[in-house]
């Protein structure tokens, strides 16, 4: 190879040898039609887009800028897709794990959770959220389970309740939402979370079981943080994809909720179209936000692993010193 | 009292009995080869040792403990035992210290002053101290495998397993690899070494074990086993192994 490249070196051309070549780089006629196609079309669009009046962007912005509706940006739209996703991501992890552990018990349980929350559909889920509160109409207390029987058998009076919340308070609003979002998430984050579990080798869990590991921190220490790589990026989808979702909010019903607050200016000032695109570029704003967050996730899990040398290969020149 | 005592041990995958009744003790500070061809039992019994298969039947006395009883502290046994694998299973998304680390932070509660301190002796003693902020996947097969025997000597074990530890690696990354566990040897380690290095056997080995279909037919001496083997399988086995070209008379 080497001695190759010195011969065709054109400085080390002998007479007998071909001149230059008269390089011509490949033409790409399809490359410029498409530009052109593209920037004819992007024209039409940015002057669609300014001149169209329709659009009324000054409304647009002064609705965007109301308080009520940053609000319900700030709680209804990012607060509640944080909490639900805290949620959501534990409350898979942990049902993955319950569902890939030998106990056959825990593992229907798990089953059974995801069968249920998965086949609801979330906007419905919401709703039934809502009015959950009639099941329980004398709160939901913590004590002794059955204990207005066991009191009667023993002939005693009183309750054996230390302390009860009024379900009317749990089951309506950003807590009702954010509960209904949170298991449906749950459902789905247990499928991705096995799956990132599954994909770790299993000689890693025999590694550290080897070295005296009890296997929780086999989990935590060695198995999950390896899942991660897995697990990030169908999460951050699944974050965007919440983060949508928390529009659905309006079932349970939620009125201090983005869209409900923009809906509720324009139907005031008779305008629906502004307020459509208030809130895209609200949605807009905040999913890129996250993508970039989810870039860093994906970095910081990936470490050891991608672009370096695959795991048991043996990069040229690193032998055993 | 032997190191390690196991008694008359079974194990089964369904219907393959893979392990027929194994009774043998490795004596604290000895160095045992288990040899045999590829489906005898030897890496199953080697797994039964810190129980990452459990036998149906049978028992196995680490210092003293039975650990195949169900109430025996399984970690705490297991900390006693360093296991090297053979495709090195070292913690891809972990440094080579992080490595060493973990399991003295995590198992043994020791302190980052004192576990860094350990981990960074133990990776002088395999020679790759200048390796200490890579990852795994940065190093060749022989550096990784002796990261995971500085991971497993952290720990302090009172014994090391040794599962075919150079059998993944380029025939000229082997010697490494074995250039550390014969220097561990001379140190006085405890050593269960399933392995197909003969010559390392025959030179290190106080005790060779061989091993076919589950049951050990022949052990004693190297020189005995493999100079001078006394069963007709032994005989076979090392022809094959010792001279691969070698043609059997039918």
């Amino acid at each position: 190879m080497s001695t190759d490249a010195t011969e065709t070196r054109p400085t080390d051309a002998s007479p007998d040898r071909p001149g230059a070549i008269n390089a011509v780089p490949v033409r790409h006629p399809g490359r410029w039609i498409a530009i052109a196609v593209i920037v004819i079309l992007a024209a039409m669009l940015l002057h669609l887009l300014l001149s169209n009046k329709a659009f009324d962007w000054r409304f647009v912005f002064q609705a965007m800028n109301q308080q009520p509706v940053i609000n319900g940006f700030i709680k209804g739209t990012l607060l509640v897709t944080v909490l639900s996703m805290i949620i959501g991501v534990g409350g898979g992890v942990v049902l993955a794990v319950m569902r890939l552990s030998d106990n056959p018990i825990l593992a229907g349980v798990s089953w059974v959770f995801t069968w249920f929350f998965r086949s609801i559909p979330r906007y419905i889920l919401l709703f039934t959220m809502g009015t959950l509160g009639i099941l329980f109409q004398q709160g939901i207390a913590f004590g002794v389970p059955f204990d207005w029987k066991i009191i009667d058998w023993l002939g005693l009076s009183g309750d054996w309740r230390f302390y009860t919340l009024d379900a009317n308070q749990i089951f309506t609003g950003i807590v009702a939402g954010v509960i209904g979002l949170g298991l449906s998430e749950a459902a789905y984050m247990a499928e991705i979370a096995r799956a990132g579990i599954m994909s770790v080798d299993p000689g890693q869990a025999e590694a550290a079981e080897a070295l005296g590991m009890s296997s929780g921190k086999v989990m935590r220490r060695v198995v999950l943080p390896q899942a991660m790589r897995v697990i990030v990026p169908p999460t951050g989808n699944e974050t965007i994809a919440m983060l949508k979702d928390t529009s659905l909010l309006l079932a349970v019903p939620v009125i201090g909720e983005l869209f409900y607050q923009l809906q509720s200016i324009g139907s005031t000032y008779y305008k629906t179209f502004p307020i459509a695109v208030a809130a895209t570029l609200y949605y807009l704003a905040a999913t890129s936000v996250l993508m970039v967050g989810q870039y860093f996730l994906e970095r910081h899990f990936g470490r050891g692993f991608g672009t370096k040398a695959p795991r048991a290969a043996r990069p040229a020149g690193a032998g055993g010193a | 009292m032997a190191l390690v005592e196991i008694k008359n041990l079974h194990k089964s995958f369904g219907s393959n009995h893979v392990l027929r009744g194994i009774d043998f003790t490795v004596e604290q500070g000895e160095v045992v080869c288990v040899i045999g061809p590829s489906g005898s039992g030897k890496s199953t019994l080697l797994r039964c040792v810190n129980l990452l298969e459990k036998p149906q039947q049978g028992q196995v006395i680490v210092r003293g403990e039975d650990i195949t009883d169900p109430d025996c502290h399984l970690d705490a046994a297991r900390q006693q035992i360093g296991m090297v694998f053979q495709q090195f299973n070292l913690f891809p998304h972990l440094s080579v210290l992080a490595n060493c680390t973990v399991a003295q932070r995590t198992v043994l509660k020791r302190g980052p002053q004192d576990a860094d301190r350990i981990a960074r002796a133990n990776l002088e003693r395999v020679g790759l101290s200048d390796k200490i902020d890579a990852y795994p996947a940065q190093l060749s097969g022989g550096q990784q495998q002796r990261v995971a025997i500085a991971r497993a000597l952290s720990m302090d074990p009172a014994l090391m397993l040794f599962d075919e530890p150079t059998s993944a690696l380029d025939p000229e990354l082997v010697g490494d690899v074995l250039t550390v566990m014969r220097k561990l040897a001379l140190d006085g380690m405890t050593m269960l070494v399933v392995t197909h290095e003969m010559a390392f056997a025959r030179e290190v080995a106080d005790r060779v074990v061989f091993m076919d279909a589950g049951v050990i037919v022949e052990q004693g001496p190297p020189a005995d086993v493999i100079g001078s083997p006394t069963e007709e399988r032994t005989r076979t086995f090392l022809r094959r192994v010792l001279d691969p070209t070698h043609v059997e008379p039918s």
